[in-house]
């Protein structure tokens, strides 16, 4: 990627990081954490896709990559099948 | 076998790259490599068996027999440890997969045979770490391989190093299965295609997957192990407002795809074996090809199935027990197509095929049981008895290891280009069969009625199966001994075996036998599918 | 024997790697998801005890040394070597920066007393005493990984300057980028869910 891209994509990085610590400040209660996943989901996505160049690989990387945070939230989410209705 | 003038060196013989041990333990062929796995695996599978033996004696009879609880604890423990751990998860990937993926794919290596070797130096440094920790501290663990807080965490044997010879070893499987899905995607030879793979290679593949996905966790949970040990973290200890069930949660969300890990392997070698000895085209290529994927990732979603009775919540018990009955459907999608390989095949019998039949016989039986575990209602009445250990053995011993066994009696005379002799290989078949199923059968039996385990001393009543299966565990391990003395005399003296003796029809029956160390001369050509039998000429 | 390299595959295992990594912190993960979600109120009350001015300069300490690593990628393309051994120079700096941020961090709480097993930790609520053994164990796990990818990026340094890593064949630095980034990804994550539960 060229220099301006990558500085372009470290700037949006920064301005997000700045956006969550600023949201944290508001208080939302419960929709705080939810606020602050988003946030950093997106940070994520964005270093994933450029910095590590995703989005310009083939479909099937792509979808390796997708799988393995899927299986992630899938042990997340069946776990809490337990520990919610404990 | 010695070279002539039209036969390259073997890679047995092969001296080009120097000569005596460290030609081996620092080659990069995955020959060679494999062998080494091998050969470390049968090793400790002896020793896993000497400690099986130890404890059938023990529960010959009620009382102390040999030795007292905590010895007995130390010996389930270990014995669990270097099985699972050492021989089944390791055991057909590292050993015939490492020998006989790339030469199936038309390749000359993994993607990254350093990487190779550095897989099979991380499990041998795994297994003398447990050593040490069997010989230094406090003695061998007591807590079973499955290490359950809060005793894990107070118990003073030598939990700590234990866990972390795990670690090393579970790192040395991720390795594997990262090389291993590398190759399959990277190197597979012009006109290999997906459709074209042998599903053997399609069972590596999604072996390979939850290799890789899978068993990381269990790196971060015998960490938090010994972190717990160590520092007193605290993060599973209620009274530092950890829970002990998410150890539970954590250590199965492995564990259990590990047995997939186990079985997929050994269900790639029988869907090979079979075609081959029915000399039919397998039934349902692409339904078994799904069907390992399908497996991988459903049995990646059963997890809390080792828990129903630990206090989890019961949405999570009945949800868990529905998604167990999923896992189900794709194993049995491959026994029917096995089955009806062999409907009106031309079946040639000899022992690679037995050892697949009766794969599908004590696999089912694993199976089943599982169903039984699997619905909560009735695991509540065998959950931790002996019911378990009947099914886990049906699974994990009739299931991989016979198609360990089966691999071996394929395989050997590609791997050694010497015939084993065949009237003593089905004897010790025969014997073994009888052994095993003499030593499994009476525990679904005595866990149904009740007999607990891991515990040393019974009441009288359930000492006539205990002895049918401690006797059971004498005549399976003679048909063992049967078994390996038949293999490993015809390495040296067995009758010389041609390229083919089987008729296969997959890759490597078509490079020498042993193979050179160069698998093939110049590019390989395709020929056939895999299941393709017209045409193939048979080379004793 | 194919001596000719295989880019995409050396990739695909790079990729395979991070894989297992991120299911290795996902363990950690998942056990604070699950906790958070019995204890709020004492996560929320630990987590004001951390610095969110040092969290937020190491954040972006973190992405700069992102930043950095992929420069000096796009610069070796482009066939400047001085420029990139100067940009993997400041990524190792940056790492630094940021470790030694976190030796500060944690020296003032394990002075405090808030340290794995202490006798004061053990004082405080349940909710509190795993939130701490959350954070350091996490975030120990991340500094493990940062230290190893500043061991890591020196080599690649000595690759580049040595030429065995060049503008026609550096997939090495490429592979070493991910890791890096994959690093980068996981305090994206740690950052607000241990700094900004307030």
């Amino acid at each position: 990627m060229s220099y301006r891209a990558l500085i372009t994509v470290w700037i949006v990085l920064l301005a997000l990081t700045a956006l969550t610590v600023w949201v944290s400040t508001i208080h939302l209660g419960f929709l705080n954490v939810a606020a602050a996943l988003i946030i950093a989901s997106c940070k994520g996505l964005v270093v994933v896709a450029f910095f590590m160049h995703l989005k310009y690989e083939n479909a099937g990387l792509k979808t390796m990559v997708l799988m393995a945070f899927v299986i992630l939230a899938i042990f997340i989410g069946l776990t809490f099948f337990d520990v919610v209705y404990r | 076998m010695a070279s002539t003038a039209s036969q390259p060196v073997s890679f047995l013989q092969d001296k080009s790259r120097g000569s005596g041990i460290f030609s081996w333990i620092f080659s990069t062929d995955h020959k060679r490599i494999g062998l080494l796995y091998f050969w470390t695996i049968l090793t400790m599978f002896g020793i896993g068996v000497v400690l099986g033996l130890l404890m059938r004696l023990e529960l010959i009879a009620p009382g102390e027999t040999i030795v007292g609880a905590e010895t007995y604890n130390v010996f389930f423990t270990l014995h669990g440890v270097i099985m699972i751990f050492t021989v089944v998860i390791p055991s057909i990937p590292a050993a015939f997969g490492n020998i006989f993926l790339p030469i199936m794919i038309g390749a000359e290596d993994v993607a990254f045979p350093r990487l190779n070797l550095l897989s099979w130096w991380l499990y041998i440094i795994g297994i003398a770490v447990i050593v040490v920790s069997m010989i230094t501290g406090q003695g061998p663990p007591d807590t079973g391989w499955t290490f359950y807080v809060p005793f894990s965490e107070f118990t003073t044997s030598n939990v700590t190093v234990a866990a972390i010879g795990v670690f090393i070893m579970g790192f040395s499987s991720i390795l594997t299965g990262l090389n291993f899905l590398t190759t399959i995607h990277r190197l597979r030879m012009p006109g290999m295609s997906w459709t074209k793979l042998p599903l053997f290679v399609w069972s590596l593949y999604a072996t390979a997957w939850i290799q890789v996905l899978a068993t990381p966790i269990l790196g971060i949970t015998v960490a938090l192990i010994v972190l717990e040990r160590v520092i007193g973290v605290g993060l599973f200890d209620p009274a530092k407002g950890g829970d002990p069930l998410m150890y539970q949660h954590l250590f199965w969300i492995y564990s259990h795809p590990a047995v997939y890990i186990m079985v997929l392997p050994a269900m790639g070698v029988v869907t090979e074996i079979i075609p081959t000895f029915a000399r039919k085209h397998i039934f349902g290529y692409k339904a078994i090809a799904v069907s390992s994927l399908m497996i991988a990732f459903a049995g990646s979603l059963v997890w809390a199935h080792h828990m129903f009775t630990s206090g989890m919540s019961d949405t999570a018990v009945m949800i868990f027990s529905f998604l167990t009955f999923i896992v189900a459907i794709p194993s049995a999608i491959k026994v029917f197509n096995w089955v009806a390989t062999l409907y009106k095949g031309s079946i040639q019998v000899e022992a690679p095929l037995l050892f697949a039949l009766a794969f599908i016989f004590e696999f089912s039986i694993g199976g089943l049981t599982g169903l039984v575990l699997g619905s909560a209602g009735t695991d509540i009445h065998v959950h931790d008895t002996y019911f378990v250990v009947g099914h886990f053995h049906y699974t994990i011993f009739g299931g991989t290891m016979m198609g360990m066994f089966g691999a071996m009696h394929y395989w050997w005379p590609k791997m050694f280009g010497r015939m084993y002799n065949r009237g003593r290989a089905f004897l010790a078949w025969a014997i073994i069969f009888v052994g095993f199923n003499a030593l499994y059968f009476p525990m679904l039996i005595m866990g149904l009625e009740g007999m607990p385990r891991r515990y040393y001393d019974y009441l009288p009543q359930y000492q006539n199966a205990q002895v049918i299966s401690t006797v059971g565990s004498w005549v399976l391990v003679v048909g063992l001994i049967i078994m390996f003395y038949n293999l490993f005399s015809a390495m040296k003296k067995g009758k010389p075996a041609g390229r083919n003796p089987w008729g296969a029809a997959t890759l490597e029956w078509t490079v020498p036998s042993p193979p050179p160390t160069l698998n093939f001369v110049g590019q390989p050509v395709l020929e056939r599918g895999p299941y393709d039998y017209k045409g193939v000429v048979v080379d004793e | 024997m194919n001596d000719h390299k295989d880019y995409q595959g050396a990739k695909l295992g790079m990729w395979l790697f991070l894989f297992t990594e991120v299911l290795l912190f996902g363990g950690l993960f998942v056990l604070y998801a699950v906790y958070l979600s019995r204890y709020p109120e004492s996560f929320h009350k630990a987590g004001q005890d951390l610095n969110p001015v040092f969290g937020t300069i190491n954040t972006a300490v973190l992405i700069t040394s992102s930043l950095t690593m992929a420069l000096s990628i796009s610069a070796l393309q482009k066939g400047n070597v001085k420029l990139s051994k100067i940009l993997i120079m400041l990524t190792i700096c940056l790492a630094l920066c940021f470790l030694t941020i976190k030796y500060f961090e944690w020296g003032a709480h394990i002075h405090h007393g808030i340290y794995p097993n202490s006798p004061d930790l053990l004082k405080l609520p349940k909710g509190e005493i795993v939130f701490y053994g959350l954070y350091y164990v996490m975030t120990g796990l991340h500094g493990v990984h940062v230290l190893i990818g500043i061991v890591v990026l020196s080599f690649l340094w000595r690759f580049v300057h040595t030429g065995k890593v060049s503008q026609n064949d550096c997939v090495m630095l490429e592979n070493a980028g991910l890791y890096w980034h994959l690093v980068d990804l996981v305090w994206i994550y740690l950052f607000p869910l241990f700094y900004l539960i307030v």
